[in-house]
């Protein structure tokens, strides 16, 4: 990695490590209303707009509906859009998250993880976006301010490549990530420019017979966002599938391209494999859990314990042979849920994996932990006791109880 | 607003090619086709449209065919306006980098009285609070008649829907027909107008001076839906005359909030005794067919006593002689 750049380290809580890279990211449009704990991430970019920092067109929406909306708007008008909620905003788009991948606009949006109501709840954890596995968006989650910061300009990138073109959303965990301050390494503005380059947009053939940028143009008349009737409709959502595939690949691309200019990888892309090749016991999990967990894995593996971590940075598309080549060989893995999917026997990232697992040779044990609903803390202690179980599963070649709830009153 | 010079003869606007095309799935006698390719001969130059679920986005894009001759874009049911935000913002951007073809584009969103009175409210407040430069036209057939003629914010008092049926207890829609034109002028937009296609000169002249204006312009259109009213799909254009003649649905305009009756209004305001009874666009109406049933007599004259008292309103908003006001009023 010979031509890493000089970088500024600056110290941004992960909303402004969102702000800041959306900022240099040469986007057109931002559309967004805020919420708790995404706010910061509006009003510093809020604050570039005023003092005249960037170009783009700022859109202060009245609701987050309407945010997602003018972003897919913008986006096939042949844009650079932008957006970040969370929780209820997020659920509030739900409808919109499928016309955005349906209408393969590139929109990228970050979301700060945030419990859904009821009970109302302010604090981290997964459900949101989780609660949006389906919508044909791109889900990567971030383990600290440094990724969040990466991650959103490799978004842009993802999501606009031609191969790809569907919607990304980039995840950092609410207040563990959105409120607090990290150093974080930042690429010069023209480097992050040249990396994202300008938005390349696809010819397709129009109704005219012509081929024609895929936009919203005076020249080039289009219908976008027609009605398909049963005849038609099913080969978009299949189109949609193979765009979803293509994308495992462009991830694995352009974290490799981003580690050359900045001399920062995320594993490769996709998955990140922590002390995982000679692992008997391992866990599975998402976010800024990782970091954590990586100091207890340091901690057992000093003690002779032979634990590994699996950290999945893309949720979707699910990197499925990464997953069971990195997990085949070890005796019990630990999935980690910071959500619930309520009478589903387990966590939605269980489900995942475990379904990976099928199809492996020898299928190892696999066991489900729900943690850190609504912010509740998960201490060092608690996520530890974790891997003494797995190791009791092996010993015991048996699972009592596959799903657990760890740091819960009962 | 200065006053705009209509320069469009008959023969400009006839030879002007049409930009809503025919090949559309729309029912016989079909108000809301006919009200689009008037207000597509109302373009000005380069336009992109966007336009909310409902019968007009249905009928006019089943893919691989569409009857749209320029950029068209639909997202879902309630966010016609806030497609036009961000269309609009799109091209604001583009043009600041030197990216925009055109010196400038016009943004029309098109919405049915659904889309716009009920689910699609909070988009356009939003949009026209925020000054978004558009275009918004609502066709108004008074009830969601792509989902099988419910009632909507829109539909009129009295009139039956399959979710307002008139019933041996209930004689159809118990509540008014929302104000939504003087809801959008209470934003304090620079243009709001009423429009019916039989007054087909005035519609076109207020769809241009919505686009012309800077900002964001609200054009409220009477269009009438044989299927969903139960009318004869040839009296279509009679019932967007009868219903400006008797005053239920009086074309003004509002620019910059000041408002001002249009001409084919203008000649009930002068001439009272013009002005036609309301049975006269009730009757062979068959979502009003009970209305003149010996038991729904009452809820007739309610119907022609609230139709007065709004024209009356209306006047004084338009700083009319209220002829036919009563005496006793001294405020």
């Amino acid at each position: 990695m010979g031509s890493v750049v000089k970088q500024v380290r600056m110290a941004l809580s992960g909303d402004e490590a969102v702000a800041y890279a959306v900022k240099q990211s040469d986007v057109d449009v931002v559309a967004a209303y805020p919420i708790t704990p995404q706010t910061i991430i509006v009003e510093r970019f809020s604050e570039y707009v005023a003092n005249g920092e960037v170009p783009t067109e700022f859109v202060c929406t009245e609701s987050e509906h309407s945010a997602l909306t003018a972003c897919l708007a913008a986006s096939v008008t042949g844009a650079r859009a932008f957006t970040a909620t969370a929780s209820a905003g997020l659920a509030l788009m739900h409808e919109m998250l499928f016309v955005t991948s349906g209408c393969r606009a590139p929109v990228v949006m970050a979301i700060a993880n945030r419990a859904l109501s009821a009970p109302l709840n302010i604090h981290g954890d997964h459900s949101d976006s989780m609660a949006q596995r389906d919508s044909g968006w791109i889900q990567l989650y971030a383990e600290n301010a440094q990724e969040v910061y990466d991650s959103i300009i490799q978004a842009f990138r993802i999501a606009e490549d031609t191969n790809v073109l569907l919607p990304v959303m980039v995840g950092l965990d609410g207040f563990t990530l959105s409120h607090t301050l990290e150093n974080v390494d930042t690429l010069p503005d023209d480097v992050v420019k040249q990396f994202i380059g300008s938005r390349k947009i696809p010819k397709v053939l129009t109704h005219e017979g012509k081929m024609a940028p895929f936009k919203l143009d005076p020249d080039n008349p289009m219908t976008m966002g027609p009605i398909a009737l049963p005849n038609y409709y099913f080969e978009f959502k299949r189109q949609q599938e193979e765009a979803m595939k293509n994308a495992l690949s462009v991830i694995k691309k352009v974290n490799n391209e981003y580690a050359k200019i900045s001399g920062r990888s995320y594993g490769n892309g996709l998955i990140e494999q922590y002390c995982l090749e000679d692992a008997e016991v391992a866990a599975v999990c998402l976010g800024s859990t990782a970091g954590t967990m990586k100091t207890i894995v340091d901690e057992l593996r000093a003690e002779g314990v032979k634990a590994g971590l699996l950290r999945l940075r893309t949720f979707r598309p699910l990197p499925v042979e990464d997953l069971r080549s990195a997990l085949c060989n070890v005796k019990a893995v630990a999935v980690m849920d910071k959500c619930m999917s309520f009478g589903g026997n387990g966590g939605p990232v269980f489900h995942e994996i475990r379904h990976v697992l099928y199809d492996a040779d020898v299928q190892p044990y696999v066991v489900n932990y729900i943690y850190g609903l609504g912010g509740r803390d998960t201490s060092p202690r608690e996520l530890r006791s974790i891997y003494s179980d797995l190791q009791r599963i092996v010993a015991k070649k048996r699972v009592e109880t596959p799903i657990q709830y760890l740091g819960l009153r009962e | 607003m200065t006053k705009q010079e209509w320069k469009f003869t008959t023969k400009d606007i006839a030879e002007k090619p049409d930009l809503f095309l025919s090949g559309h799935r729309a029912c016989a006698g079909c108000a809301p086709t006919t009200v689009l390719r008037l207000i597509m001969k109302a373009t000005r130059g380069p336009t992109i449209v966007t336009q909310a679920t409902g019968c007009m986005e249905v009928i006019s894009s089943i893919y691989p065919y569409t009857s749209w001759a320029m950029p068209w874009l639909h997202t879902a049911f309630e966010t016609a306006a806030a497609n036009a935000s961000g269309i609009e913002a799109a091209l604001k951007a583009l043009k600041r980098k030197g990216q925009l073809k055109h010196e400038h584009v016009d943004v029309i969103a098109i919405a049915g009285d659904g889309g716009t009175y009920d689910i699609g409210l909070q988009a356009l407040s939003g949009a026209v609070e925020r000054g978004h430069d558009f275009l918004f036209v609502l066709y108004d057939n008074e009830a969601y008649m792509n989902t099988g003629i419910q009632r909507s914010g829109g539909t009129p008092l009295g009139a039956a829907t399959t979710t307002s049926p008139a019933g041996t207890v209930i004689p159809g829609k118990l509540e008014h027909k929302k104000p939504i034109a003087e809801i959008m002028v209470a934003h304090e937009m620079p243009y709001v107008a009423t429009a019916s296609p039989y007054y087909w000169r005035d519609l076109i002249a207020k769809a241009r001076k919505g686009l012309e204006v800077e900002g964001p312009a609200f054009l409220h259109v009477f269009a009438p839906c044989p299927r969903g009213w139960r009318t004869e799909p040839a009296k279509t254009i009679e019932y967007s005359r009868l219903a400006v003649e008797t005053c239920v649905f009086p074309l003004w305009e509002a620019v910059d909030g000041k408002y001002s009756l249009s001409i084919p209004s203008m000649v009930f305001a002068r001439a009272p005794e013009k002005k036609k009874p309301v049975t006269e666009y009730l009757k062979g109406q068959g979502r009003f067919r009970h209305l003149f049933m010996p038991q729904n007599k009452a809820l007739l004259e309610t119907i022609q006593r609230l139709t007065d008292e709004k024209w009356l309103k209306l006047l004084k908003k338009c700083g009319e002689a209220t002829v036919s006001e009563p005496a006793s009023s001294s405020s």
